[in-house]
């Protein structure tokens, strides 16, 4: 055990952090940024609640240790915010769809939908679904982030037209 | 936090193996996606560990000059899934490791961890057997090309001497052209499941595209580790694509297996998809060499 300096950037932010060589990156994203959209649900990689994305990919930062972030970008659900302090597109939709419920799950599954809603390319339904298939949801059903994540989808791609 | 006894993060290949010799008990950890796991559940609280997870030479999939493809064993299951090289000349192992877990276990997860680990359920064990893969282990003193059957010892046991890394998985060239091959992967839901039973099939036909010229049949989870069914295999090489073939195949792999009963599934069960799900993979190969299925 040691302690060390962590330099990564978070949510566009260049930081220096001193962490310990035994974190997880969700004990430094929660403990020290106190970035809480980072929940803990299962912490061995089972339900997605801890997603981030590290270099654009969707990771569950809570099987990642820390010390592995040095260099890397990070982006969390706060991190989705516009310069007025509003909420982004995604998050908007999981409100008008009704994908939230006790919104434990949620930050994870915009997290896990982000490379989709980035990607240049078209996804089914169907792709969608494996796209979020890491992440577990005790209310919704699915059927309704499913819905806000396919609708942000088009309408991106839309506007991109 | 892990409870870890302390991490070295390895910056080489050299530096990780110094490492694991002068602590002799530390261990590797590459993604961390089963290591970090038995942490958190006691199994392995209070390890010491040598971090392999930023040696990037270990990453990538490259073709070598005589036609072999060396895979870096830290590529991650979605790099794998995407590389150029693996969808062009083997499409069946990027297909294998796109049915791991979830999206973000196929990042984090590699190849190498995959095997390394001795478990039969591997999703890319079965398809890696079928290839005949053959692996490079790194020591303090030398290095040694090995097949992955001698590599698995035993259930969780695989050959590493202490100070050994696991630096490629080598596909030669004679083992993938001209073959096609079918993963399928049997498991009570769609994602983030364990495999029940895991079976691939490789196959090369001949000009007519009627006879088969080659098979070869591994499975995961029908057996303590992954193996391949030698005698289901040679029993239909040069038989005409026929129901008779295909009932021989899956007959004789029978003799050949040991499933055992766990929570997840009974033995009999199992024994019942070693010999369906080894008739449905050599169709979907046989289809992908452009061969036809009569009925
Ligand atoms: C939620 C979840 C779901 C999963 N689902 C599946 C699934 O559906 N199918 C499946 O097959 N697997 C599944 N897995 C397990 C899978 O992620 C691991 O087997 C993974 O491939 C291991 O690789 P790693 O680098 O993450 O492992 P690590 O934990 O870093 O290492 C695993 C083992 O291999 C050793 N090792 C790693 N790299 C090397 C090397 N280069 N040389 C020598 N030894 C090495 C380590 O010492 C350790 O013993 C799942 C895991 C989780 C957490
Ligand atoms: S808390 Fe990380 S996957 Fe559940
Ligand atoms: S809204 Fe409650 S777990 Fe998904």
């Amino acid at each position: 055990m040691a302690k060390v300096v962590l330099s990564c950037t978070v949510n566009s932010e260049p930081q220096q952090i001193i962490i310990d060589d035994r974190d997880s990156l969700a004990d430094v994203l929660r403990d020290k940024l106190h970035l809480t959209s980072v929940k803990k649900g299962c912490e061995v990689g089972e339900c997605g609640a801890c997603t981030v994305l590290i270099n654009d990919e969707a990771f569950d930062s809570c099987i990642y240790l820390a010390i592995w972030a040095e260099g890397k970008e990070i982006r969390t659900v706060e991190g989705l915010m516009d310069a007025d302090g509003e909420i982004s597109d995604i998050q908007q939709a999981f409100i008008d769809e009704a994908a939230v419920q006790c919104g434990f799950c949620t930050c994870g599954f915009i997290m896990s939908s982000m490379p989709i809603l980035e990607s240049d390319e078209e996804y089914t339904r169907d792709e969608i679904r494996k796209q979020i298939a890491g992440n577990f949801c005790r209310c919704t059903g699915y059927e309704n982030i499913a819905n806000a994540v396919e609708k942000v989808k088009e309408d991106r791609m839309n506007n991109k037209k | 936090m892990y409870d870890i006894k302390k991490i070295y993060k390895a910056t080489s290949v050299q530096d990780a193996i110094k490492h694991l010799v002068d602590d002799p008990n530390a261990l590797i950890i590459a993604g961390g996606s089963d290591i970090l796991i038995k942490i958190h559940k006691g199994k392995l609280a209070g390890c010491s560990l040598v971090s392999i997870h930023d040696i990037d030479e270990l990453r990538g999939v490259s073709m070598q000059d005589n036609g072999d493809i060396k895979i870096g064993p830290l590529t991650s299951f979605s790099n794998l899934s995407k590389d150029h090289i693996i969808k062009r000349y083997i499409p069946v192992l990027g297909e294998a490791v796109d049915q791991v877990g979830g999206p973000q276990i196929r990042n984090i997860g590699t190849i190498g961890g995959n095997i390394s680990n001795g478990v039969t359920s591997a999703d890319s064990a079965s398809t890696l057997f079928a290839l005949n893969a053959m692996l490079e282990i790194t020591g303090p003193n030398n290095s040694r090309i090995i097949p992955i059957s001698e590599y698995y010892l035993g259930p969780g046991k695989v050959d590493l001497k202490n100070g050994e890394v696991l630096t490629a998985i080598i596909i030669t060239k004679e083992n993938y052209e001209d073959f096609t091959g079918h993963y399928i992967k049997y498991a009570m839901r769609e994602a983030m499941d364990i495999a029940t039973l895991g079976c691939c099939v490789t196959c090369k036909l001949n000009d007519q595209k009627d006879t088969i010229k080659d098979v070869h049949l591994a499975y995961g989870v029908a057996g303590p580790i992954p193996m391949r069914c030698p005698r289901a295999e040679k029993s239909i090489i040069g038989m005409k694509i026929s129901d008779e073939m295909f009932n021989t195949l899956g007959k004789i792999a029978l003799t050949e297996v040991k499933p055992r009963t766990s929570w997840r599934a009974s033995k009999e069960f199992r024994l019942q998809l070693v010999e369906e799900l080894c008739k449905r993979s050599l169709k979907e190969a046989i289809k992908k060499s452009g061969g036809v299925i009569n009925g």
